[in-house]
């Protein structure tokens, strides 16, 4: 008898959810899917939102594309690949969208992207860095906005040339991410500089480093210069520790992704001064396109963006750019649009490759310094992400062919 | 020399800080035996209303003011968790806890993020410890002295409580048999109460004197929780001197481990966790556990196997449930699948922990190693599903053979930490193996042959494969290793006397359920076209928990209610709501609250009162 109910049970909230389950009417907008880690990476998604946010509202203020308001249906995807696939398939299956943005995690757009190639719809992954979405696992559905791992290791692996350190020490957390980004940064400046040699590494897990180990370990193997790739809390911790037992006195640090906001304002007064970093500093970007975007994103949120609300504003600028430039909602021709497509963003003008779905958007190369108690960025440069990534002709190679 | 020197000393803080989290939770187990999810979620919180605290009131005094009346406050805080919730429960499972304890946690994981913002905080250094000592010509922060002082000061402290006050008089009493302090007329509800404060202080301290280390951020309760779980087990329950020296040998390990196994940590202390527990079943200064008075809750209904009526009304049933792909969309038999999927994992966990009475923290192990067993004949070898279908739980057996063996050795709160220990282990397995499992990004392009491919024949082939498996774990638990499973579970002296092999016994109920998981697993894998190291992780294992705590873990088929339950309420609920683990959670204390027998064992307990065929 407690199967039976049981199967009336399950049969019951089945039938509760048949009830969502009633396609949307009115066909006036184009409704677009958005996929992000809302609840597992707030500090990142947040500003994220208010980007998207804020374009959705200028593109619709304008006229939409093509007469038709779009729509953004947003969910959340709690950090998990899978709950990501189950969102992606109720955003197309249910929800009708017509094309995937965002994402955060490399292993969730991963299985996006993958998710996209079996049902055919495009997707243009919005934030995550591993170089495998556009090359070794690539495909013909999938796009991505920010510029990839390999290109951040290549700006940086750059300044870090001109250094005059011989003797390197790598800390990265212990997951694809950091172990790819070690991986590039010490394959482009071997390259560049054959004299230099890797003495240490290190490779906390993320979100859980024990600093104060890390930094011993660290400082017993005495290079002249360190690489930073660790973030958020991790990152913190290490920078405390390593001030306070001068792990980074007279050695040079190169750190990815330290410039953000997201990870540099939360340090404080307690920011290193000197680090080699890639980043987003938001009141020192003398274009006009930026100026434009910070004057209508403080208007609208009375708060400074992040480089989550850029790429968040990005994103949706460039899927309205697509959705115009294809004048249709089919995959296949949303695809033949985007690629090579130009579009307008608060960092300039970017491009997404045709050759493997990737956009030239740049980062910002500078230095950390303390300015009234809060950690900024000087010496700034915008590095644009064209002239980091290699050639067109040699990433098809790199791709699989479908 | 000088420089391992250093590193002693650094590992020696980390253990301090280490000690200062897990002790608060080694006395709640130790006593109360609430095997506490929301200690993490309370350390969170110190550090918080520190946080807070801190900044507001800028002086010196009000920095170490600020961090005692935090933790004073969340203590509050916990106390009233204590007696609004906890209490309510404390007769049914013990495992119950654990699930409420867990939709407290889920709770507080989007409260701090709705009070506090989204970003990470950056707490104050400590007046007067700012800077470093100069240790044989190493820093060293003097903050870190503070700690070391403080983790063994707080040891003798709790110690003395413990040894020389009434009180503590009366907790190591309750701590070895509850039931007598209670006969004695020891008011029980106080002494829990007073205890499971005491324990949220401390937690909500060590959160709070990480201040001046870390950034405050709402990922804290995560970082910390199973590592102090598993410092209190490799210590030895209820034994916070044992909790101590763990937290020193741990911490130690890692330090020095790291010089030569850079990538060590990830998963040290689980395997510290399952050499300690194999070598010595009850930690390290732990006592074996006093045998356990009739659980209660558990055997009040007699389990008996359908009538031909009822197995005609589940043929009915299911041929109904295979009429939906004639009105349902893709979007819907996709999480129809899901749904069914975790029916038959909440179905293969309580044939052991409701039949077997073996509580495995690490089920999602067998469910993940079939998801790779299947993904790899994919992509390793070309093969096609079916094929995968087989691989996937034969992997998953073969896990669960080799690590049931060792569990099967212990029993209680060690047996569930040791099947988490090798749960963590095949999961770190999965995450460096990189050539092979992909490492974090998983192995991706794992869909379906073109006969299952259409999301309808998917499900066909799901509620196929899911009514079979659950049907055959029907009619092992019908069987008489069935019943000599149960034997064991309710009383294993005499089972044993009557000839019943309890290692033998449970080592096959384990592999049989780690089977079925892979099976479910296997599916999923293909459901999703994916898999990941998540489909390993300890979330999952507690979300199988979860389902057959909610469906009844006391009746024969409470998963399957409680998987269609949890599993639909949570894609509902992260689809629909903005603060999905708020919602969730409450809603799981709602559950438990309502029908702490499990919503299946409710329905049960009114038949037997009001149906008038139904002989109890």
């Amino acid at each position: 008898m407690k199967t039976v109910s049981a199967v009336f049970a399950g049969l019951m909230v089945l039938a509760g959810l048949a009830s969502l389950d009633v396609p949307a009417s009115a066909q006036e907008t184009i409704k677009i899917g958005e996929i992000n880690s809302y609840s597992r990476l707030p500090s990142f998604t947040e500003p994220y939102r208010k980007g998207w946010q804020l374009a959705l509202e200028e593109i619709n203020a304008a006229g939409g594309v093509d007469g038709k308001k779009l729509e953004v249906i947003s969910k959340d995807d709690g950090g998990k690949p899978a709950d990501a696939v189950t969102a992606a398939n109720e955003l197309v299956s249910k929800d009708g969208v017509v094309m995937l943005v965002g994402t955060f995690f490399s292993n969730i757009g991963l299985a996006v992207s993958d998710f996209a190639k079996q049902k055919k719809i495009f997707f243009l992954a919005a934030e995550p860095l591993t170089d495998a979405i556009t090359w070794s696992k690539g495909n013909r559905y999938t796009f991505r906005l920010r510029p990839a791992n390999y290109e951040q290791a290549a700006m940086l692996a750059e300044e870090a040339a001109k250094l005059p350190a011989k003797k390197w020490a790598t800390i990265a957390p212990n997951y694809e991410y950091g172990q790819s980004a070690v991986a590039v940064f010490k394959k482009l400046l071997s390259a560049k500089r054959p004299d230099i040699e890797w003495v240490g590494e290190q490779w906390p897990p993320q979100g859980k480093i024990d600093a104060g180990a890390v930094v011993e370990a660290i400082a017993r193997t005495e290079p002249d210069a360190i690489l930073n790739v660790t973030f958020g809390p991790d990152l913190v911790k290490l920078v405390r520790e390593g001030n306070t037992r001068g792990l980074f006195k007279g050695r040079s640090v190169v750190s990815f992704l330290t410039g953000e906001p997201e990870y540099l304002d939360p340090l404080k007064d307690e920011t290193p001064e000197g680090w080699i970093v890639t980043g987003y500093p938001w009141n020192a970007v003398a274009i006009p396109e930026h100026a434009a975007f910070l004057k209508a994103y403080q208007a609208k949120y009375h708060d400074y963006p992040r480089l989550g609300s850029v790429v968040g504003y990005s994103t949706l600028k460039a899927a309205a750019a697509i959705l115009a430039k294809a004048k249709s909602t089919n995959s296949e021709k949303l695809v033949d649009a985007a690629e090579g497509i130009s579009v307008d963003t608060p960092f300039g003008e970017v491009t997404f490759r045709k050759a493997d779905h990737q956009s030239t958007l740049g980062a910002f190369v500078g230095k950390t310094a303390l300015k009234e108690g809060k950690g900024v960025m000087v010496d700034v440069h915008y590095r644009d992400g064209a002239k980091y990534l290699p050639p067109e002709s040699e990433v098809k190679s790199m791709r699989p062919q479908d | 020399m000088t420089f391992f020197f250093n590193v002693f000393v650094t590992g020696l803080a980390s253990a301090s800080s280490l000690f200062l989290a897990a002790c608060g939770l080694s006395i709640i187990f130790g006593v109360t035996r609430i095997v506490n999810f929301s200690h993490g979620a309370f350390y969170m919180l110190g550090a918080y209303v520190g946080f807070t605290l801190t900044e507001r009131f800028s002086s010196d005094f009000g920095f170490w003011g600020g961090i005692v009346l935090a933790s004073v406050i969340v203590a509050g805080l916990g106390a009233l968790v204590e007696m609004t919730l906890l209490r309510r429960v404390y007769a049914a499972h013990e495992l119950l806890q654990l699930l409420l304890t867990f939709g407290v946690t889920l709770v507080v994981e989007d409260l701090v993020v709705l009070v506090w913002g989204p970003a990470d905080l950056l707490g104050r250094r400590a007046p007067g410890l700012k800077g470093a000592l100069s240790l044989f010509g190493q820093l060293f922060p003097t903050y870190d002295v503070l700690l070391i002082a403080l983790g063994p000061l707080t040891l003798i402290i709790v110690l003395l409580l413990l040894r020389r006050t009434r009180w503590g008089v009366l907790v190591r009493a309750a701590t070895q048999d509850r039931e007598m302090v209670a006969a004695l007329g020891v008011n029980q509800r106080w002494l829990f109460t007073s205890v499971f404060a005491l324990g949220i202080f401390l937690a909500a301290l060590g959160g709070a004197l990480e201040l001046p280390r870390e950034a405050v951020s709402h990922t804290m309760d995560l970082q910390i929780i199973t590592e102090v779980l598993v410092v209190v087990v490799i210590g030895g329950l209820g034994n916070v001197f044992g909790t101590f020296l763990a937290a020193i040998m741990v911490s130690e390990l890692n330090a020095f481990g790291i010089l030569v196994f850079p990538k060590i940590s990830l998963i040290l202390v689980f395997l510290v966790m399952a050499l300690v527990l194999v070598v010595r079943p009850w930690g390290l200064l732990g006592q074996p556990e006093a045998a356990t008075r009739a659980a209660s809750g558990l055997q009040i209904m007699r389990w008996r196997p359908l009538r031909s009526r009822d197995r005609l009304l589940v043929a009915i049933g299911i041929a109904a449930a295979a009429l939906l792909p004639l009105v349902a969309g893709d979007y819907l038999l996709a999480v129809a699948s899901e749904v069914l999927i975790f029916m038959l994992f909440a179905a293969s966990l309580q044939l052991l922990v409701g039949a077997g009475g073996l509580v495995s923290f690490g089920q999602a192990a067998y469910f993940g190693l079939g998801a790779y067993g299947a993904a790899l004949a994919l992509k390793q070898f070309n093969l096609p599903m079916a094929a995968g279908l087989v691989t996937g739980p034969v992997l998953g057996a073969f896990g669960a053979l080799v690590f049931g063996w060792f569990c099967v050795r212990l029993s209680g709160v060690y047996f569930a930490m040791l099947t988490l220990a090798f749960a963590q282990i095949v999961w770190s397995v999965a995450f460096q193996w990189t050539e092979v499992t992909g490492g974090d990004n998983g192995l991706i392009g794992v869909w379906p042959s073109a006969w299952a491919a259409t999301a309808s024949h998917f499900y066909w082939l799901t509620i196929a494969l899911v009514a079979v498996g659950i049907a055959l774990l029907r009619v092992i638990l019908f069987s008489p290793f069935g019943y000599a499973l149960r034997a064991l579970r309710d009383s294993e002296l005499r089972a044993e006397a009557i000839g019943l092999s309890r290692h033998r016994i449970q080592w096959i109920a384990f592999v049989l359920a780690g089977a079925f998981a892979a099976l479910a697993g296997a599916l999923y894998a293909f459901l999703k076209g994916s898999v990941f190291p998540d489909d390993l992780g300890i979330p999952l294992s507690i979300d199988g928990l979860a389902m057959i705590l909610l469906g009844g873990v006391g009746t024969v088929s409470g998963g399957i209610a409680g998987a269609a339950l949890y599993k639909s309420l949570s894609i509902w609920v992260i689809s629909q709501t903005e603060y999905s683990k708020l919602v969730l959670g409450l809603l799981i204390i709602v559950l438990v609250s309502l029908f702490p027998q499990g919503v299946l064992g409710a329905f049960a307990m009114w038949r037997i009162r009001h149906v008038v065929d139904a002989k109890p």
